[in-house]
């Protein structure tokens, strides 16, 4: 318990003030740090919603961030009293986006288990089904393979479903429809049909949740083509690759993990989004880049932590875009720090760390000073016991262990 | 019908001659069912269908040359050649598909008919009553998602119609050997709608009951499901040798043809002529 509560609350620090990035002047209300990394121009380049604001002037009724770049710590004290934004968890940052997408866009509606009178499992949609009506917050009865391919027509025909999987590990029954209809239906008509379908839902290794629960399905969606996967993190992310994946016209499959969902941080008021091919800086560095993903993220920056203490500068990207990678920000890196750690939640055999590894050296071989390293989860169902199950998932002690061995 | 017929005769020459690749399943001898059915719908209603259905395309409204480029995987298909015959696909006539595996496409229709009912009360489009119309076989009547959908769309009155076009075989499995209950126009009271069942080599008899199916569905009633009984004249696809049928079943049912039958029925209420029929023929 209290591990991963530590790591949570360096994390929050860490992310705090994303509304500094990029060059618009209009939000600097606090001071703003300049950042080791500005990359200028790749940072404004909007792929998800094709809509760059650079304009500092004239405040249009939705002026998007569409980067989200996080601060070094100590950011606490040049803090204010009247910050900007507010306060939330990760799971009402997702809440918020979907409540908001669904204001402005009555064509946005949720379908699920237990999402309507209930509220959701994790209360992402809690409150919804009374402001909405229960047509636009649909209880579904337990079917995942034909609620999924209910949504993916509906998608088609005008409408955009929001589906969620109670569990992520429970979308296996919907494999089918999500492989063969969301993925492939906008290729096998011709390009005729869109699919602007979000499906979502928790996944992970919980806490001791046994072995059906703690599934990791990204490593199995991975090939499908035609579809998009996103990871969020932290609520800033949350909330913004929530609002992106319901405006993309593509199928999104947006990975939520059943730690993060009690994660607290500030956002903006305003309206924003995060462009869903996009990694985001989490840490810049100088000697080894780690690359990771949702849960394992806050294990890295614990391992960080340490390492800096240490006297290593460890540069960590959360890749938040499983599928395709932000090659850009993960090259820019790799041709800087010479070294890769890939810190995942998924299993070695096929997963997303495996890819990865695949992508870098086929792009990036020549900028390796070493080879590329990777942990990941044992290549085991993950056990009931606390202390089995502490042991399938990767520990900050290892993350540190690795770097050390990588940059010797 | 008849150009259905004439179609799915020359998919098969072509076939044989190694024009036309892959996997290819025709309907003849069903053709009935597509077209009392679908001639009845308005552009905006969507059907989905398995892969036996070239000629339900047409019907909707789809040019047999934009099909028959798309059999032979030419740019000018109506899905670029990427999808094939098992994939046909037309978004301005509301085709929302043909799947391969079977099942597949009955939550799409459902899906379909979802949207349609949240147009009429989200959207407050009051006059929007598409109705959605669902094609597959007897073997699908055994798979999870069509209960799983006769299930939902009485549960939300969804306006669809769930069409079983029950040709008594999936590929060589008998539909007694392979279903408890085999009259399956039953399971739909079970679900909450009604059941029915046709003859599904009278285009006429499929028309009748299609009308009060698509009707109550307009209406905001909820689903039908309609069982036409049926038979495929050839064997699944090209590719079957179709041993396993009985000779004297086939026979039975070929005497039933659906063109014949219309046919005699047209000349024998005077509603065309020989010649008239003899100039459908030619085109």
């Amino acid at each position: 318990m209290a591990a991963i509560f530590q790591g949570v609350g360096a994390a929050a620090a860490l992310s705090s003030s994303p509304s500094n990035s990029f060059g618009s002047k209009k939000f600097v209300s606090s001071p703003c740090r300049p950042f080791s990394v500005r990359k200028g121009a790749s940072f404004a380049v909007v792929r998800s919603d094709g809509r760059v604001n650079l304009n500092p002037k004239g405040r249009r009724a939705q002026q998007l961030i569409s980067n989200a770049v996080a601060t070094k710590s100590d950011s606490a004290a040049a803090s204010s009293s009247s910050k900007p934004g507010h306060e939330l968890l990760l799971f009402e940052a997702l809440q918020e986006g979907l409540e908001e997408e669904m204001e402005r866009d009555l064509r946005v509606c949720v379908m699920g288990e237990d999402v309507g009178h209930y509220g959701g499992s994790y209360k992402v949609t809690k409150g919804l089904a009374k402001k909405f009506g229960d047509l636009r917050v649909l209880d579904t009865p337990i079917a995942e393979n034909s609620f999924s391919g209910m949504g993916i027509g509906a998608a088609m025909t005008g409408l955009r479903p929001v589906v969620e999987g109670m569990n992520m590990g429970f979308l296996l029954l919907a494999f089918n429809q999500i492989s063969n209809n969301g993925g492939m239906l906008h290729y096998t008509s011709g390009g005729q049909f869109t699919i602007p379908i979000v499906i979502r839902g928790p996944g992970g290794v919980g806490r001791q949740l046994g072995a059906e629960h703690s599934q990791r399905l990204e490593s199995y969606f991975q090939s499908i083509p035609g579809i998009q996967m996103v990871a969020c993190s932290t609520p800033y992310n949350a909330k913004g690759l929530m609002k992106a994946a319901i405006r993309s016209e593509n199928p999104v499959i947006l990975f939520e993990h059943v730690l993060l969902y009690n994660l607290k941080e500030r956002i903006p008021d305003e309206d924003y989004i995060c462009n869903l091919e996009e990694a985001e800086m989490v840490r810049p560095g100088e000697h080894v880049t780690i690359l990771t993903y949702s849960r394992m993220r806050y294990h890295v920056m614990q391992a960080a932590k340490t390492l800096v203490n240490k006297g290593y500068d460890p540069e960590v990207i959360d890749i938040r875009s499983l599928k395709p990678f932000d090659l850009y920000t993960i090259g820019n890196s790799v041709k800087k720090t010479h070294r890769v750690l890939i810190v995942e939640e998924c299993m070695r055999t096929g997963g997303i760390g495996a890819s990865l590894i695949a992508a870098i050296t086929e792009n990036f071989n020549d900028y390796l000073d070493a080879p590329i390293m990777c942990l990941s989860s044992q290549d085991v169902p993950t056990p009931y016991a606390g202390t089995l199950e502490e042991v399938t998932v990767v520990q900050p002690a290892q993350i540190v262990t690795a770097v050390e061995q990588l940059c010797q | 019908m008849v150009l259905g017929r004439a179609f799915e005769d020359k998919c098969a020459k072509m076939y044989y001659d190694r024009k036309m690749l892959g996997f290819v399943h025709l309907y003849n001898g069903q053709e009935a069912v597509s077209t009392g059915f679908i001639r009845l719908l308005k552009q905006q209603d969507s059907i989905v269908c398995t892969y036996r259905d070239h000629v339900q395309a047409l019907s909707k409204g789809l040019s047999a040359r934009a099909v028959m480029s798309e059999l032979l995987g030419k740019a000018t298909g109506c899905c670029r050649g990427q999808g094939g015959s098992m994939h046909i696909f037309s978004r301005k006539h509301n085709m929302l598909g043909r799947f391969a595996f079977i099942g597949e496409g009955i939550p799409i229709a459902t899906g379909a008919a979802f949207t349609s009912k949240y147009k009429r009360e989200v959207l407050k489009e009051a006059d929007c009553g598409h109705v959605s119309l669902t094609f597959f076989g007897d073997g699908t009547c055994n798979n999870g998602q069509f209960y799983e959908c006769l299930n939902m769309a009485a549960l939300w009155k969804l306006p669809i119609v769930f069409v079983v076009e029950n040709n008594l075989w999936a590929i060589g499995m008998s539909h007694l050997r392979a279903t408890s209950v085999p009259q399956i126009y039953k399971k739909g009271p079970a679900f909450g709608m009604p059941g029915v069942h046709v003859d599904g080599m009278d285009v006429l008899k499929v028309r009748e009951v299609a009308k009060e199916a698509i009707g109550r569905a307009r209406r905001g009633e909820g689903p039908t499901l309609v069982e036409c009984e049926t038979y495929r004249f050839r064997g699944h696809s090209l590719a079957d040798p179709d041993k396993l049928r009985d000779p004297a079943e086939k026979a039975h049912y070929a005497a039933r043809d659906p063109i014949t039958a219309l046919k005699k029925y047209l000349i024998e209420n005077s509603l065309a002529n020989e010649a008239d029929l003899k100039a459908i023929d030619k085109r």
